[in-house]
């Protein structure tokens, strides 16, 4: 039964192709290699049935699969695996993380769905590095378009296997036997048998092979289906634990000196009032100041009562940002991933087109031009969970930390290089974690609260405050975007010139028809740290060529929705467009007086979202009001419609808070609006009603749908604020404080 | 320094010996083990942290124990029976109103707290409501359809 794939196998659809990694991603590559027999491996799963998908080796060492795995006990080449108990529960480890996109329980559908196993039966173990396989992280939306998958191939594998043992069991012909329900039964009844009764006292190990055939999107029955979340009852009733709701034996808790802003350094430090403090243990390790107490309240005294002076230097502010980010942009674009993925992408042209393609003389011979500029402010995640871990040594110096993340392989070997110790000496293990929007691919809390844990030598948890995970998390990168275009008469874009400085290359290249396009994506010295986030950079590129669109259509006198079908021929892109607008009623009723209508279309990661937004502006304060929103997304085969939308509504709920109230402040490295109270984000009072319209496409495999439904709202809002008052505002946000300038 | 020993959570009278200044929250957090109150903010501004006391919702980051004494306090673990949800519990499982969960607790407390004062709140009562509290996930209009439901089946 256990047999290997082949490089065949690698072509046909198992493999994991290498992913364009967008350079904001803050991947790290683990540096050690530990191999261990399957045979050991079966002594730590135990019995019942266990199937496994096994990478061929030469592409898991190609993709780094495994190396610094540190889950001993696994071999390198896993992807992803389940157990068939002996009592027929189906229990799957998989290394991504549950951070509020649902895919614990998406996961679960796609195993029940070729199982064959009710949905109560299938648990999932994920992101314990002990006990899952080597995962790069959960970004990118890579979740759906390639766990999904796996795991319906191990699920096949499983149920094929089972089917085999059931015709020995039965002593009936394979082809009389169907598998449903957890069982495996005769096809006339007469005779069945419980997945666990096949597995009771047995130790067997199957592969995924190629030739398992998966069930088509159009005949799901559990795919497909709007499965409540698995877990929901535990967060209702606040039984579920998160990382910080971690409680060790003897758990003391840590707080961490925090410099005045980035780019400090010590100069001295006065912590004798501290360790006077009963109960405080003080931790100096070179510029790192940190205390541990027995409760929050007392290591904050104990914090507050150090007395530290910083070295600090003049840092560009807020006020300074955009000038600064022009003139700090490196000659010729930035490198893989920027510049390149520009000049890849769809309607831009191949690389090397940017010499070949004239964009002085396109735009010199355009009926009209336009030149305009954008902006887009740094913002915070601000998941509402902030950075926490806890850490505990034993007695063999073997390092657990609990904690939110989305790498938790990444910090697995960050850990280890920290403590200059090996992987398999540290375990992390990240709970469904308060959300990350791409905000926590690293977590410092991690390796500050084993540094406290030493010291304590008792477990001890770090919870950042909310000020701190403002301060001392990343950032949503901040950007300039500079557009030249010309136009036709007749409504045909004849030049296309854009330029993305500092926030990234995600969706950069315009997916209308161009005859050429000059595309760039700058890399700049950015004064905050900044990182993933949802849709990266694919926001603000949308945001600036999705306004530009609309400007473009007025200067030839054309409506908005007509301007975009006429220079727009990707099918997909068009499907979605056209369905919001009748879902909207674009052009059905003329707004009222103060009120505005706008429509965008947007892809990113094989998704597609169209968005339109009605917007109310109060002409004396400028206060904007959201009145409808409505919006079609097409990500191929949907797995679980009522998440799906509600991933689209949360999509353009965060959405509005970067469109019109969000931005970070700040000056000489510190965050001067690092509280909710200075920080605006969406609220109640804020969100209109949502009408979502799902493009479910059976015959597509399914994308992931995570990040694509938050890059139309900005630019649909924006739209719908121009044809309200008929100002274009090209800054994001648009409306700090809720009012857009007089 | 002032101490305060003695709370009323959940039913129970509950010993502690902490500090008077300590917040609610993590004396339910860290002494007493009740988790599902949560830290969000530390000021009060997203409710996450919200339990009943006396009936009415309270932001237990921002109170301190001293000022809590000899009064009700009921969180989120008190809320169901540990068998079958309760009917706010409920109406947020049936409409999926939650993503990662981290504010479920503090929101389904905040619309306990806003049933107990007004039998049948409207739409926009309940919106005003629940305004204090974030959802960073963005399911504010699957919280609002919760509560209405829960308004709507009630005798």
């Amino acid at each position: 039964m256990d047999k290997q794939l082949t490089e065949q196998d690698w072509e046909v659809g198992l493999q994991e192709p290498p992913i364009e990694e967008e350079r904001y991603e803050l991947q790290a590559r683990p540096k050690y290699a530990f191999s261990v027999e399957r045979r050991d491996f079966l002594k730590v799963v135990g019995g019942g049935l266990v199937v496994l998908l096994v990478y061929p080796r030469a592409e898991a060492q190609r993709q780094g699969r495994g190396r610094g795995g540190g889950n001993a006990g696994q071999p390198e080449e896993i992807a992803a695996w389940l157990r068939v108990a002996e009592d027929g529960k189906v229990t799957c480890h998989t290394g991504k993380t549950e951070v509020g996109q649902n895919i614990r329980t998406s996961l679960t559908q796609a195993v029940a769905e070729e199982l064959h196993a009710p949905v109560a039966d299938i648990s999932f173990i994920m992101a314990d590095t002990d006990l899952v396989p080597y995962d790069r992280g959960t970004f990118g939306s890579q979740s759906t378009p390639r766990m999904n998958l796996q795991l319906r191939r191990v699920a096949a594998a499983a149920r094929e296997a089972l089917l085999d043992l059931a015709a020995e069991h039965l002593q009936q012909d394979r082809a009389v036997l169907h598998a449903g329900d957890g069982k495996v039964s005769t096809k006339d009844g007469t005779a069945s048998v419980s997945f666990g009764e096949l597995t009771a006292g047995k130790q067997l190990v199957a592969t995924v092979t190629r030739d398992t055939e998966l069930r088509p999107a159009s005949e799901w029955t559990v795919a497909g289906t709007s499965v409540p979340k698995v877990n929901a009852a535990d967060l209702v009733s606040g039984r579920h634990k998160y990382a910080s709701d971690i409680i060790r034996p003897g758990m003391l808790h840590g707080k961490v000196l925090r410099p005045p802003g980035l780019n400090a350094t010590l100069k001295s430090v006065d912590t004798s009032a501290a360790e006077a403090m009963p109960g405080v243990t003080v931790v100096r390790d070179a510029d790192f100041v940190g205390v541990v107490a027995p409760d929050v309240h007392l290591a904050a005294q104990a914090v507050a009562a150090i007395k530290a002076e910083w070295n600090t230097t003049p840092q560009v502010s807020s006020a300074e940002l955009f000038d600064h980010l022009k003139e700090t942009a490196q000659a010729g674009g930035g490198g893989r991933g920027t510049r390149g993925r520009g000049q890849t992408g769809r309607g831009a042209g191949r690389g090397g087109a940017e010499e070949a393609f004239d964009i002085s003389r396109a735009l010199a011979d355009s009926d009209q031009t336009l030149d305009a500029k954008y902006t887009i402010a740094y913002i915070a995640h601000a998941p509402l969970e902030p950075r926490v871990a806890v850490a505990e040594w034993d007695d063999a110096d073997k390092l657990t930390v609990w904690t939110g993340t989305q790498r938790p392989f990444g910090i697995q070997g960050d850990l280890a290089q920290t403590f200059g110790i090996p992987p398999e000496k540290v375990r992390v293990i990240v709970p469904d974690t308060g959300s990350g929007y791409g905000g926590k691919h690293t977590n410092a809390a991690a390796a500050e609260a084993a540094r406290l844990a030493v010291a304590a030598g008792k477990p001890v948890k770090l919870l950042w405050t909310r000020q701190e995970e403002f301060q001392w998390a990343y950032a949503r990168p901040a950007g300039v975007i500079e557009i030249k275009s010309g136009v036709s008469n007749t409504g045909k874009i004849t030049a296309w010139e854009f330029h993305n400085y500092n926030s990234g290359g995600s969706s950069i290249a315009t997916p209308y028809d161009v005859p050429g396009a000059v595309t760039q994506s700058h890399r700049t010295d950015s004064p905050l740290p900044q990182g993933s986030y949802r849709g990266l950079a694919a926001t603000a590129n949308h945001f600036a060529r999705e306004s530009h669109m609309d400007d473009l259509a007025e200067l030839v006198g054309m409506d908005p929705l007509e301007f975009r079908l006429k220079n727009l021929s990707h099918e997909r892109m068009r499907e979605v467009l056209k369905a919001t607008a009748e879902l909207f009623g674009w052009g059905k009723t003329q707004p009222s007086t103060n009120h505005g209508h706008g429509i965008a279309v947007g892809t990113e990661k094989g998704s597609y979202i169209g968005t339109a937004a009605e917007v109310s502006v109060d002409p004396d304060s400028g206060e904007v009001k959201l009145v409808r929103i409505a919006a079609a997304f097409d990500c191929g085969a949907v797995v679980n419609p009522n998440h799906l939308k509600s991933q689209i509504e949360g999509c353009i709920v965060q959405g509005i808070g970067g469109a019109l109230f969000e931005a970070l402040e700040f000056a000489n490295g510190a965050v001067e609006n690092p509280y909710f109270s200075m920080y605006r984000m969406p609220r109640f009072a804020d969100i209109p009603p949502i009408e979502i319209t799902l493009v479910n496409r059976t015959d597509l495999p399914s994308a992931g749908a995570g990040e694509t439904p938050i890059v139309g709202i900005a630019p649909a809002i924006g739209n719908a604020i121009r044809a309200a008052t008929g100002k274009r505002i090209r800054s994001m946000p648009m409306a700090p404080g809720g009012k857009i300038a007089r | 320094m002032p101490r305060v020993t003695e709370l009323f959570v959940n039913g129970q009278t509950h010993s502690v010996d902490v500090d008077a200044a300590r917040s609610l929250l993590f004396v339910l957090r860290d002494e007493l083990e009740l988790t599902g109150t949560r830290y969000g903010c530390g000021e009060g501004e997203c409710g996450a942290c919200t339990v009943l006391v006396d009936g009415v919702a309270t932001r237990t980051c921002i109170t301190s124990v001293s000022e809590v004494v000899g009064k009700e306090i009921v969180t989120v673990e008190w809320v169901d029976d540990g068998a079958t949800l309760n009917s706010v519990q409920q109406a947020f499982v049936d409409h999926d109103a939650m993503e990662c969960g981290y504010c479920t607790s503090g929101m389904v407390m905040c619309a306990m707290g806003l049933l107990r004062e007004k039998q049948r709140p409207t739409r926009a009562e309940i919106v005003e409501a629940m305004n204090g509290n974030i959802c960073r996930c963005g399911t504010y209009l699957r919280i609002v359809a919760a509560i209405e439901d829960v308004v709507a089946d009630k005798p």
